[in-house]
């Protein structure tokens, strides 16, 4: 638990951040639990951080270890880039969410526990012998353990509720106590529920009664010993109007951010996968910022319409996960070979194959920037966290409408969950990149579909030009006219063509994201390690060390600069959820003696983990003996799961 | 698609300047020339026409039509066409495909586009072979096809396109044959129907498959063979010339057709049946008719349009767009939002 100082006036205790995590089973509703206390956290002006962490199976058999889904919120008055390595509370609705989550608890932590759960059945599904709330193991803890299912079933038994039924508002009387514990006002989860029960007002009623007796426990039951009433200050922040937001929120908003930016109409070609079906989700809402969104048959007609709409003058885009993305393939090689924009969003998950659905990993970097047939440069940019995610997607669109190109959007299981405060931007100071069409050319000159501009690019032209008819295809084409040409010469000016156009890309000069220009050692990530790496490197950086954190956002092309950049520091770690593709794509670039620390346990790094990988690179390399092998992560943490 | 002026062409205007390089003998020759010929006759327009094709030797079409083109991958120029109509649905789309690109990897594609009735011309040239890849059998080769991927012959049963159309909820079923004169016929029929018009066309490979239609394509003996179905006019093949007229009579008792000889081409009284394109139990029938006993159905076998996809699509965009005004700003600050002004947090 974070810094502890005495709020006398209040009688409560005052902690700068907090890390609490709800765990029950998957048809507890944590996940909804976890997402009102969010929206109450954020109202109240706390950072944050969130990692839902769910299970494949949408009801898995009750009580059993693999049906734990688990929501965790990390905040507090100072910033936080982390949902945080271990929680200071555990909330635990049945003996399997407690095994699965008890060997993260931060030590001395507080557990609370729905002993009305930890029936013989439950815990004989959790393989507990003995029920650990009575058996002295959870010592080094705080530990409250009360009957919240009976404590429910009283609640709304004034609703005439079936036991069944009535349990289903468990999670509410939870979320009230966890609003008593964090003085967070109820009504807006009352204005809430009532929006979600407009139908059913018996039901958003009862709801209510859980939720006001789960507040008016932790008032009134006096709770001497661990639970204690909480108060957290308002982070400091930038002035402005704020909203807490998605990655998958994040990316629709950026996509169509962008598409008016292009000032074209948007075509969304999905196809429903895990993680990212989300997006299709919040685009098929937005009919009236003329999105079309069209869920296709499979992953390959999703790509291959959006493609369809390209041609026909639209902003295509398509989206999947990694085993999605591996059908695109074929197609985004004729997106590169017939040079129309397009923008494939990947939120990557554990892979190969269908590998860990709900998980997250960014395993898919060889895949985006290598993986088609040929010669076939793809320009592949990433998203570090939820918020950056709306940057990111213009960026896409920005570049796959100024360069003719299709591009691809990294983010990951973890982002696209996730949900942080966003301070919400404001769409006039984006610079509008506007597509202009070819719809005549001057007298006497002759039509040229593969001419390029001064950027590389070639015409757009949209069926329905008069004069302009051409055609366009896999087969390669001539240097200018476009038609079928296999000559020798022209297949290599054109693989040299596509290839200049790409890397020709204009990329910002890349940054240091956290720390000195120059140092001993730069800490280099992409995508959504970006908040533990932050967090590790600032510890370190406070210790005295010289240390630096570089986030790179545009994996294809590099940023110009990011070898100089990279050359004022003597080593270079990257730590990654995969075993180390941008570490491979880095030293091949930049031919750099880049270190790599990896982890593909499908769940993100801890600030602690980091910490000290950062320490031993630190002790060893710039003690001046070289390790022999990349560093990757026994995972702990991990253990118990 | 939307009436769209009518302009006057010639054949040429159709034409583009590159080398059409078919075998030599190709039936496609024919189809392009068909099409070619029958455009100008529609009043099409060449600027506002898109060819849309998969990969195989038919698949090569839009290269040789003045029109918009767009080769696109194996088996997927139903997805790329559907895309281009819900971009634009001005546009008049054709698309070519073949028995292995648009039933073998493009199957999918092809019933889904069936299914949602995207508004355009789907011709599949069945030549019942692999050409492009030198001569494997297809998904609609006859049992027992010899080729260099099945050397004792093949074992799968073929598919049937049209079956496979109707079956897909297909609202137009065509046949034609690449050299036959009623060709035009079935495609301006193909293209005055709004939604998605399937119309396969047997096209004669006169390398791997020579002649495999033979049976009832050969000029000599045709229309004792070719089944040519009209709406509202009665089944008759044959001549008194070549064996004496004939026509389809329906055997109610067992559900099934009959050959029956039509004396003086008296069809009322020999009990033929009137065709019915709008009748599809009928379709499905016909499209199920065995060669051999019975003649080969040709021409518009059904016809019974019914809402478009685009059509849809577009009227429930405009729907959930009535009232509402697309500003960027209110909906990035949708939901629940709070103000910071200074280092402290207001909720609002």
């Amino acid at each position: 638990m974070a810094t502890q100082t005495a709020d006398k006036q209040a009688e409560k205790q005052k902690l700068d951040s907090m890390v609490v995590r709800f765990a029950g089973d998957s048809g507890d509703g944590m996940q909804l639990t976890g997402g009102q206390f969010t929206l109450s956290t954020a109202l109240a002006g706390n950072d944050l951080a969130t990692f839902p962490d769910f299970p494949a199976e949408i009801r898995a058999p009750q009580g059993t270890l693999f049906g734990v889904s688990a929501f965790q919120i990390n905040f507090g008055s100072r910033q936080i880039n982390t949902a945080g390595d271990a929680p200071d509370v555990l909330v635990a609705m049945n003996p399997a969410a407690l095994k699965v989550n008890l060997s993260s608890i931060s030590p001395g932590g507080l557990i609370i526990a729905d002993s009305g759960a930890f029936t013989k059945r439950n815990l004989e599904k959790a393989h507990y012998e003995v029920n650990p709330l009575e058996d002295g193991s959870l010592a080094k803890f705080d530990l409250l353990a009360f009957d919240i299912s009976e404590l429910t079933i009283e609640a709304v038994k004034p609703y005439g509720l079936g036991n069944k039924d009535a349990l289903r508002s468990k999670n509410m009387w939870t979320l009230g106590l966890a609003l008593w514990m964090f003085d967070r006002p109820r009504e807006p989860i009352h204005e809430w529920l009532k929006d979600k029960f407009k139908s059913k007002p018996d039901i958003a009623d009862a709801n209510i009664a859980a939720l006001d007796a789960g507040h008016a426990y932790g008032e009134t039951a006096e709770l001497s010993g661990p639970l204690k009433q909480v108060a957290m200050d308002p982070v400091a922040a930038e002035p402005g109007l704020y909203r807490t937001i998605t990655g998958a929120e994040s990316v629709s908003l950026g996509l169509v951010a962008g598409a008016q930016l292009a000032k074209l109409p948007m075509f969304f070609g999905g196809y429903p996968i895990t993680p990212a079906s989300a997006i299709l989700h919040h685009l098929a809402r937005l009919k009236e910022f003329d999105v079309t969104t069209f869920q296709a048959e499979d992953e390959i007609a999703a790509i291959c319409a959006a493609i369809g709409a390209s041609y026909a003058g639209q902003l295509g885009v398509t989206s999947s996960s990694g085993p999605g993305i591996a059908l695109k393939t074929e197609a985004m090689g004729l997106g590169i070979m017939v040079e129309l924009p397009l923008v494939i969003v990947n939120s990557q998950r554990g892979g190969p194959s269908t590998g860990l659905p709900t998980k997250t990993e960014q395993s898919d970097l060889y895949q985006a920037v290598y993986g088609r047939n040929g010669d076939a440069p793809l320009p592949v940019v990433a998203a570090r966290s939820p918020a950056d995610a709306f940057e990111v997607a213009i960026e896409a669109c920005r570049i796959a409408t100024q360069y003719m190109t299709p591009v691809m959007l990294l983010t990951d299981g973890y982002i696209a969950n996730a949900a942080e405060p966003w301070k919400v931007p404001d769409p006039a100071s984006y610079e509008p990149f506007p597509v202009t069409f070819m719809d005549s050319l001057p007298d006497g000159e002759e039509f040229l579909p593969y001419k390029r501009d001064a950027k590389g690019a070639r015409p757009w032209v949209k069926p329905g030009t008069p004069g302009l008819m051409h055609r366009v295809g896999g087969i390669e084409k001539h240097e200018t006219t476009g038609n079928i040409d296999y000559s020798p010469d022209n297949h290599q000016r054109m693989t040299q063509l596509r290839s200049d156009k790409v890397t020709g890309i204009d990329v910002p000069d890349q940054e240091v994201s956290w720390g000195e220009d120059t140092g001993d050692l730069v800490v280099v990530g992409w995508g959504s390690t970006y908040g533990p790496i932050k967090q590790a490197v600032n510890r370190w950086i406070e210790k005295g060390a010289k240390v630096s954190h570089v986030h790179v956002r545009h994996i294809w092309p590099l940023p110009q600069n990011l070898g100089t950049l990279l050359s004022g520091f003597k080593h270079v770690l990257m730590p990654e959820m995969n075993t180390g593709q941008f570490k491979t794509l880095l030293r091949d670039q930049l031919l750099i003696d880049a270190e790599s620390l990896t982890k593909t346990s499908g769940q993100p790094f801890q600030i602690a983990e980091l910490e000290d990988a950062i320490g031993r690179c630190l002790e060893e390399k710039c003690a001046g003996r070289v390790m022999a092998n990349d560093q990757q992560l026994p995972n702990t943490a991990e253990a118990g799961q | 698609m939307n009436e769209l002026t009518k302009i006057e062409t010639t054949l040429k205007d159709w034409e583009t300047d590159q080398e059409v390089r078919w075998c030599p003998g190709c039936g496609d020759y024919a189809i392009l020339k068909a099409v070619q010929r029958t455009l100008p006759q529609l009043g099409c327009d060449p600027k506002n026409t898109v060819f849309v094709s998969g990969i195989g030797c038919s698949s090569r079409f839009p290269y040789y039509m003045e029109t918009y083109g767009f080769h696109t991958i194996h088996g997927r120029a139903p997805a790329f066409a559907t895309g281009i109509k819900l971009a634009n649905p001005d546009l008049d789309i054709w698309m070519v495909t073949g028995d292995g690109d648009g039933l073998s990897i493009g199957g999918n594609h092809l019933m889904h586009v069936l299914r949602r009735n995207v508004n355009m011309q789907i011709m599949l040239f069945n030549n019942e072979i692999y050409g492009l890849t030198k001569g494997q059998y297809s998904p609609t080769s006859r049992e027992n096809t010899r080729s260099p991927s099945t050397p004792l012959g093949s074992v799968d049963h073929p598919a049937n396109p049209c079956a496979f159309a109707l079956g897909s909820g297909a609202r137009f079923v065509g046949r034609g044959i690449d050299v036959s004169k009623n060709l035009p016929d079935v495609l301006k029929a193909a293209h005055a129907h709004q939604g998605a018009a399937f119309i396969e066309i047997f096209q004669n490979c006169i390398v791997y498959n020579k002649d495999v239609f033979d049976d009832f394509a050969k000029p000599k003996g045709a229309d004792q063979q070719q089944l040519w179905l009209e709406h509202g006019k009665p089944m008759l093949f044959g001549s008194e010339k070549t064996g004496g007229v004939k026509g389809l009579k329906l055997n109610a008792q067992t559900l099934s057709f009959e050959v029956v000889d039509v004396p003086d081409g008296d069809a009322e009284a020999a009990g033929v049946l009137v065709h019915d394109a709008t009748n599809r139990m009928l379709a499905h029938m016909l499209v199920e008719l065995p060669f051999g006993e019975f003649p080969m159905p040709l021409g518009v076998i059904y016809d019974d349009p019914a809402t478009t996809y685009e059509a849809v699509v577009h009227d429930e965009k405009r729907r959930a767009s009535e009232g509402k005004t697309a500003s960027l700003a209110n909906l990035l600050a949708k939901g629940q939002t709070w103000t910071v002004s200074g280092t402290a947090a207001d909720p609002i």
